[in-house]
């Protein structure tokens, strides 16, 4: 028996009976952080970290109980522990300990520190169970105060001209992962109600985050004029942006660094921004971890796994719902909603 | 190259047109001659001799991003462009360079008979000294393709706000088959010598497809009717006591139709037709298909010509006796082109494209529901004061065609597509049953709106059966409605017909494959034989 296994509720521990970020409904899961892929509706019980718990209570309405980074919990004899992963607020790996046996299941992870998330700590084990959303060669990032400068400065010409500058960002992690990066000093800041709606939730667990101001329709579109505007990357195509007036519109995702996706959308910029790694970072996180053997979760995953092969490691696919860094947040929420759908249980 | 570096990223972060004009216009202000000239190359499909070989850059690349070369080739489909690809893998460049954009093409020109060390060796070289931007176009020069959704007539449209020049006279300049290797942007663009460019086409006048029925049009005793065939679009040029044949896409494909050589020998000098190249035999069209036979050789054979023979459906006279004629009303032009007709026995290729008459745009409906009995694809309406434009001009020529044919068909192998659509199934081929077996008939790639492509690409990741390379199967659930213009018997797919343009109409949720259509319901729509 494995320590870890792979079924089609999700990735299973037998001898602890529990799951690590499951798919379906199930009755103890743990969970690495509150994206809709990862932290899903209708589980019995809910352990996350303390700084990640809150938005799965928001998001979900569950209760979760929390544990600290570092904290032991054993269940039956197998040890767990949670450690950064520096993906958004609070996201951890799952250290799975047994009988000397060590896996660890790095949920979505980030390496580069991005001066908001806890940053990614790198855990010794002989099995990784690893993400490679953006495992291929062509995915290298910049640094990420060289895109926020690009971000500063492409407002600032904006503001010059008397347009706001709409950016399309993740609302929960990549949008304020934005906010505390720009420069504040530029102009005001408005959010998208589900941007502000996670903002109200980091603030209420004591983050820092500049000031913003939730777009309700009584404000006048002159108002925008020369200030940053955080949204959803979906909300960029719809008609909630007629109250905005003139503006340049952005994105702010991995995504960016491909020219073809960044036409398809149709905005004016592509800001090439992650939280996950890049292909070096990638290969550096598996090295850094020791382990002998890699199951890779979700992304370019037969490419990776044979590039893994070729590197002297046991690697394996694990077939997973997980779904990286989707383009729009509508793909995560229909996602969500077929769970939902096929557990019967709502919140 | 970093200035031209700019001005791409100019045109590549904007999607409004007005913004893409200045950035141009302000480029073809400010930047040297040659580059000008090689923008405008650039811009109109023209590119230097490829001097190193598209399999030589991959193997470089991979080799400089020390990477194995089957990792890069798995990428490749990802990013959807091979420059690009190469672009991203590369490390950072650890120099920088001052060369222009006609400097690097210099270089490029310059490899030329140079074994490959050398090749490579100045490739390197080049990767190194340019940011990643000016590496993917410079590697795009090499490659070709550039796609940066500026049309030859937003270009046209910069250039004449940079140079004061009417738009009609540059984009007449522009044609042809200049080269910027033998030509100067003054001699292109701020000369005009008329003798020196006998060959010169002028720009053709593109059909709007009719919203809804033509009654909107106006009285109908204003308009003129043609059938609308279904072949290439053609210019023949007699001037100079020579014949050119110059394609819509401006290619000059004298030597590909020798069937109107004679013309040289019948019309008088200073003559230029506008018209419908079109397989013919016996008074009627044949299928396109025959007529790709004739697109794709560069030299024809006699079979070849005794079995896709093809004849010019003249509908219009653009130059008469040497003079332009293009603003004179489209019923002249029409007048004069029956009567050079009449006049000149030229033989039975040269065949007036006929006027279909009519009293009401009811008499018209009936006369476009016939369309398929004439081996046409609908009508053209021409408004008889128009004078002859240049592009797609809305307001005087509109084509009518007939109602596509439809198919309810299965979605059974999806593959990704490119470029923009890179990482979206957009390319998918659709099967009909033969019994109980489900036999491919047709690929389609559009139709569908993005979040109906995003929707079944999450669809496709979870429900494919095998890979074959880029290729899916898929489980069979899915039912399309496919349009298309016409079918023809074919071995390229294992259903034995193929689909002319076929493109998907709507996608058939309430549907279940097995009311999907079967091969004999296709095989009936087969034309006569």
């Amino acid at each position: 028996m494995a320590l870890l296994e792979f079924t089609d509720k999700g990735i299973f521990c037998p001898t602890a009976r529990v799951y690590l970020d499951p798919w379906r409904p199930v009755e103890r899961a743990l969970i690495t952080h509150g994206h809709s892929d990862h932290a899903r509706a209708g589980h019995r019980h809910y352990l996350a970290t303390a700084a990640a718990a809150p938005i799965i209570r928001h998001r979900l309405g569950a209760d979760v109980e929390t544990i600290a980074f570092g904290e032991k919990l054993t269940i039956n004899g197998v040890e767990f522990s949670f450690h950064p992963a520096g993906h958004i607020m609070g996201s951890a790996q799952i250290r799975v300990a047994y009988k000397g046996e060590v896996w660890v299941f790095t949920g979505d992870y980030k390496t580069e520190p991005d001066g908001l998330t806890e940053t990614f700590e790198s855990v010794r084990c002989s099995t990784m169970i690893t993400e490679c959303t953006f495992g291929l060669p062509v995915f290298n990032w910049r640094p990420q105060t060289e895109v926020l400068e690009e971000i500063n400065d492409w407002w600032r010409t904006n503001k010059a001209i008397g347009k706001a500058s709409v950016i399309g960002a993740y609302s929960l992690g990549k949008a304020q992962r934005v906010l505390a990066g720009v420069d504040p000093s530029i102009g005001p800041i408005f959010t998208h109600g589900a941007v502000e709606g996670t903002n109200e939730v980091l603030r209420a667990q004591g983050i820092k985050l500049p000031d913003t101001t939730y777009i309700t329709a009584d404000i006048p579109r002159s108002s925008f004029a020369g200030s940053l505007v955080i949204a959803p990357p979906s909300a960029l195509g719809s008609s909630w942006m007629r109250r905005i007036g003139p503006a340049s519109t952005g994105v702010a995702s991995g995504w960016m660094a491909l020219r073809g996706v960044r036409r398809r959308r149709a905005v004016d910029r592509g800001f090439v921004l992650s939280d996950h790694v890049d292909w070096q970072q990638l290969n550096d996180a598996v090295k850094a971890s020791d382990a002998e053997r890699v199951y890779v979760t979700h992304g370019y995953t037969s490419v990776f796994r044979r590039w893994l092969e070729t590197q002297g490691y046991d690697a394996r696919i694990a077939q997973t719902d997980y779904e990286g860094e989707a383009l729009d947040e509508s793909t995560k929420e229909n996602a969500e909603a077929d769970v939902t759908a096929e557990g019967g249980a709502t919140s | 190259m970093k200035h031209f570096a700019e001005l791409f990223s100019a045109l590549d972060q904007t999607t409004k047109t007005n913004a893409k004009v200045a950035a141009l216009a302000t480029y073809f202000r400010e930047a040297p001659d040659d580059d000008k000239l090689w923008t405008i190359a650039l811009l109109s499909h023209k590119r230097p001799r490829r001097t190193v070989t598209t399999t030589l850059l991959r193997e470089w690349a991979a080799e400089a991003a020390e990477i194995p070369l089957w990792l890069f080739e798995e990428a490749y489909p990802v990013v959807g462009d091979l420059a690009e690809t190469i672009a991203l893998v590369l490390p950072m460049p650890v120099a920088e360079s001052d060369n222009s954009m006609s400097d690097w093409i210099k270089v490029i020109k310059g490899l030329e008979g140079k074994d490959d060390n050398e090749k490579k060796h100045q490739i390197l070289l080049a990767w190194q000294a340019l940011g990643s931007t000016e590496r993917f176009l410079f590697n795009k020069i090499i490659t070709g393709g550039f796609r940066i959704g500026v049309s030859q007539k937003l270009m046209t449209r910069a250039l004449a706000q940079a140079t004061g020049i009417d738009e009609p006279l540059l984009a007449h300049r522009l044609m042809g088959d200049w080269s910027p290797e033998t030509k100067t942007f003054t001699e292109l663009v701020l000369s005009d010598d008329p003798r020196e460019n006998l060959s010169r086409p002028y720009p053709f006048y593109l059909a709007h497809p009719v919203e809804g029925e033509p009654d909107a049009l106006g009285p109908p005793e204003e308009w003129i009717a043609e059938r609308k065939w279904d072949g290439i679009r053609g210019q023949v040029i007699i001037r100079g006591g020579e014949i050119y044949v110059w394609s819509r896409g401006e290619e000059l494909v004298t030597d590909r139709f020798p069937e109107f050589s004679p013309f040289k020998d019948f019309l008088p000098d200073g003559t230029v037709l506008d018209g419908e190249i079109l397989p013919w035999r016996e008074g009627h069209p044949l299928d396109f298909q025959t007529l790709q036979t004739r697109i794709n050789r560069k030299s024809v054979s006699k079979k070849l010509l005794n079995e896709a023979p093809v004849v010019l459906k003249a509908y219009d006279l653009l130059e008469s006796g040497g003079q332009d004629i293009r603003d004179h009303p489209f019923s002249a032009r029409r007048q004069a082109l029956e009567d050079l007709v009449a006049r000149n026995n030229v033989g039975g290729t040269l065949m007036l494209s006929p006027v279909v008459p009519f009293q009401s745009w009811a008499d018209l409906a009936d006369e476009r529901a016939m369309s398929r009995d004439y081996g046409s694809e609908g009508l053209m309406l021409k408004r008889k004061e128009s004078p002859y434009l240049a592009g797609r001009k809305k307001g005087d020529w509109w084509k009518w065609k007939v109602n596509p044919l439809t198919i309810d068909a299965v979605m059974i192998y999806a593959q990704s597509g490119h470029g923009r659509r890179a990482n979206l199934f957009t390319d998918l081929t659709f099967a009909v049953w033969r019994g109980n077996e489900l036999v491919p008939c047709a690929k389609a790639y559009s139709g569908l709106t993005d979040a109906e492509f995003n929707e079944l690409t999450r669809w496709i990741r979870k429900n494919t059966l095998e890979r074959f390379g880029p290729v899916r199967s898929v489980n069979a659930e899915h039912v399309f409605e496919i349009a298309f213009e016409g079918i023809q018997r074919s071995s390229r797919h294992k259903s034995g017909v193929a689909l002319r343009f076929p493109r998907i109409h709507r996608w058939r949720r309430d549907k279940p494959i097995e009311e999907a259509n079967t091969l004999s319901d296709l095989e009936a729509l087969l034309p006569a034989m």
